[in-house]
């Protein structure tokens, strides 16, 4: 295994090619979930997962231009860990379009880390915990993040931190429900449809409400999670995402 | 009396009811007469999907209860509109296997698999959407290039051929119901995508001898052809891939013509590119094309004109007219007179950014700049349109047309380079969502108003203006079926199976069966019972009024 992460990381060299033009923001969102689900696993939400590779940098040794790393990207490298890829040109050019992107990009946060010190605070000063779950632990209320380190780069883990508004997954959009007795709900949107709405509500119910009975209902266009500016400083913050880098899951065999 | 004396008039009964189980063109020409059948895709050749019968009301409809389901041994979406022949009814299990069964209980006569070539690659699915009948043959077109009739009784093969230079490897495709017009069966051929070049054609019903045929895209020499820059109109697309409609009094079939290629980047392809989005009148016994209406000209939106061209005669402007109607994927509602094509009416029936107005002639006046980019161009309606193949329907009774719709719609148009080889999408580009995340043929459904929902939409067919909406959270592949008792049938990708009242909109009657409807609702009727059968995931659903 470690022969052929050696010889994966002798398809990079140095020498920064710039993108070959711009690419439109769908591509980049659509590349970036496609790079989490198919190469993040091996090289990271950052693509420096990979000892020696850093797909990040805009830096590669086997290819130059878009053609070449769709190619790559599909059809692998023979007698590397690089494996063929069951993705369609579209989705492969995306991918290019998303590394293209990060490598324009800030990489991390400003300052350095401590993963220890990170865990102290999701912990206890910042409360995380009351409503994240990590590896079986906490409550399921808001998104589970014991993979969280390999789906999110350092700096959108800050971005959330600071500002948990600024992009709300439609999966991770609350809902809010009023009865017709008064009793309110809100909760994780699960599905809705024209008559009824799923939710998973504060206690960590699976709740179904018909829409009749309900007095009134709306998306909730808030995140529920406090922005923590202000409140942590930007050391505790570098921390904090140190940790959630950190969370990388069940490493797949 | 004696045996001998007996014996004649025993031959002129079973002669007389060997006659009435004909399909004869006669019948299907008066459907309206036997409303209890359904004798074509959109159950008359004037494409209304309105049914006359009226056993079922906006009062009782809410009794309406399950009489069966038919589990399709098929993954695929369950695309096709069954036909019912005196209590016989005719389906399509996915992608190309004939069934018939007992319309009174789904209890299955017999199947017929037909095992399409690998080699197939229709560009949305391995789908068909129905059968056509003629006499005591069923006629199926097939997603491998075939066309071929089989024993309406046993399922058996009549005749089976291979379409001339329909060729699946190449992306030729047949997905549509048939139409029958007289002792002729038409067709046309899907594979907008792959730069095929697009026709219809017509085949003898007994035979299987093709007797004329219409591309698309006109030859060298022909008219029409100076709309392609070059020789793009070789590899031009427009598909075909809804059936057609029937006038009798001027003898012409009208067909909709599907996107050009490639299809989001016209720059190889300069010119109107005819008869590409368009609807064109064909004499049905020649195919020779007596006019056409291009509703898009020039499109890189993947606006396919493919709908069913709903013909009717109503007063307009005080004058009876003999028109139809037309609800594009472009997000404007036409009206044409059906006999010349003049343009009557258009009016947008969702928003459209692409173009300000249709001009005298019913020509788009197009917004500068909105077309694809290479960094994208946000166009609504987006790339499934303001509606799409999705079966509408005209109710003589309201006057109103309606139609499935997909509002607040739209997509990012991304351009780029595109290259023919024989076999592989020509599409020049891609749309793109632009709610990540929502629309991605997902179970679950997040999507907030603003970012698109599906609707049946009701206009005032004179005037185009909207009557009434009901909207679903989510969007719609349902077609409309109405009835001459004003009840709306139609469904969605929510799962449910609804009932309007069709003159307000108001919901009467639901059921939730699960899955995505993605066809045209019917209704036929047995011993006097009116059934409404209708297709959601890949079971065919048959309801009748509690007794």
């Amino acid at each position: 295994m470690r022969a052929l992460i050696v010889a994966l990381a002798l398809l990079f060299v140095p020498g920064t090619l710039p993108a070959q033009h711009e690419y439109p923001a769908t591509d980049v969102e659509n590349g970036g979930r496609l790079f989490l689900s198919t190469c993040a696993a091996c090289h990271g939400p950052d693509g420096d997962g990979v000892a020696g590779v850093d797909l990040g940098r805009g830096q590669f040794r086997r290819a130059s231009t878009d053609e070449e790393l769709v190619a790559i990207i599909m059809k692998g490298i023979p007698n590397t860990a690089m494996p063929p890829n069951n993705v369609s040109p579209v989705n492969a050019g995306n991918i290019v379009a998303y590394l293209r992107s990060i490598a324009a990009e800030k990489r991390s946060t400003s300052v350095a880390g401590d993963a220890g010190r990170g865990k102290a605070i999701f912990d206890g000063k910042g409360s995380c915990g009351s409503c994240h779950r990590v590896a079986g632990i906490g409550p399921r209320t808001g998104p589970d993040l014991t993979t969280i380190g390999g789906q999110r780069r350092a700096v959108e883990l800050e971005r959330s931190i600071l500002d948990p508004g600024a992009v709300v997954l439609p999966n991770h959009r609350s809902f809010r429900v009023v009865t017709r007795d008064g009793a309110t709900t809100t909760g994780q949107l699960l599905n809705h449809d024209l008559f009824s709405v799923q939710l998973l509500d504060a206690k960590e119910r699976l709740m179904s409400f018909q829409k009749s009975e309900l007095r009134e209902y709306a998306f909730v266009d808030t995140s529920p999670m406090p922005s923590y500016k202000g409140k942590l400083s930007a050391e505790e913050v570098a921390d904090l995402v140190s940790y959630l880098v950190s969370l990388k899951g069940q490493v797949k065999p | 009396m004696t045996a001998r004396r007996l014996l004649p008039l025993f031959v002129v009964v079973c002669a007389a009811a060997s006659l009435r189980a004909q399909v004869t063109f006669d019948r299907i020409l008066r459907a309206d007469q036997e409303p209890h059948n359904w004798l074509s895709y959109s159950g008359s050749v004037h494409s209304q999907r309105h049914s006359r019968l009226t056993q079922i009301t906006p009062q009782n409809v809410g009794n309406l209860e399950l009489q069966w389901v038919f589990q399709s041994r098929s993954l695929e979406k369950y695309e096709a509109t069954s036909l019912v022949v005196d209590g016989v009814l005719y389906t399509v299990q996915a992608p190309n296997d004939v069934v018939a069964m007992d319309a009174a209980t789904g209890r299955v006569f017999w199947t017929y698999a037909h095992n399409p070539s690998p080699q197939s690659r229709p560009c949305c699915g391995r789908v068909n959407r129905g059968l056509a009948i003629l006499g005591e043959s069923l006629f199926m077109a097939t997603i491998d290039g075939r066309l071929m009739a089989l024993d309406a009784k046993n399922g058996q093969p009549l005749w089976n051929i291979a379409v001339d230079g329909a060729r699946p490897e190449a992306g030729y495709a047949f997905t549509l119901a048939p139409l029958v017009v007289k002792d002729k069966v038409i067709i046309g051929t899907a594979g907008g995508e792959y730069g095929i070049r697009g026709f219809i054609a017509a085949f003898d019903a007994r035979s299987g001898k093709e007797a004329w045929r219409f591309y698309t895209i006109p030859g060298q020499g022909e008219p029409g052809n100076e709309t392609w820059a070059g020789d793009s109109w070789k590899i031009g697309g427009a598909s075909v891939w809804i059936t057609g409609s029937f006038d009798p009094e001027s003898n012409l079939t009208y067909w909709g013509i599907g996107n050009p290629g490639p299809d989001w980047n016209g720059d190889s392809r300069g010119g109107d590119n005819l008869y590409s989005n368009s609807v064109v009148a064909l004499d049905a016994d020649t195919g020779k094309l007596k006019w056409h209406f291009q509703f898009s000209p020039h499109d890189e939106f993947d606006f396919d004109a493919v709908q069913v061209p709903v013909l009717a005669d109503v007063m307009w402007t005080g004058f009876p007219r003999k028109v139809m109607m037309w609800a594009n994927r472009n997000g404007y509602f036409y009206v044409l007179d059906r006999t010349t094509g003049e343009f009557l009416l258009g009016k947008p029936f969702v928003e459209v950014n692409w173009a300000s107005r249709l001009d005298e002639k019913g020509r788009p006046v197009r917004v500068p700049g909105m077309v694809p980019s290479r960094e994208g161009t946000v166009i609504t309606p987006g790339n499934q349109g303001g509606t799409n193949w999705y079966s509408p329907s005209f109710s003589p009774e309201t006057g109103f047309f309606y139609i499935p719709s997909w509002v607040n719609y739209t997509s990012q148009y991304v351009k780029q380079d595109a290259e023919y080889v024989e076999g592989r999408v020509y599409g020049g580009g891609a749309p793109r969502t632009t709610v990540p995340g929502v629309r991605a043929g997902q179970l679950l459904n997040f999507a907030k108003e603003d970012e698109g929902y599906g609707a049946v939409r009701a206009l005032d067919a004179r005037t185009g203006e909207l009557k009434w909406e009901f909207k679903m959270t989510d969007f719609t592949d349902a077609g409309v079926l109405t009835t001459a008792s004003n009840v709306l049938f139609s469904g969605g990708r929510e799962g449910y199976f609804y009932a309007l009242d069709a003159r307000t909109g108001a919901l009467l009657w639901k059921a939730a069966l699960g899955g995505r409807v993605v066809s045209g609702p019917m209704s036929y009727s047995v011993g006097g019972r009116q059934y409404v059968a209708v297709a959601a995931g890949n079971a065919l659903f048959s309801f009748a009024l509690r007794q």
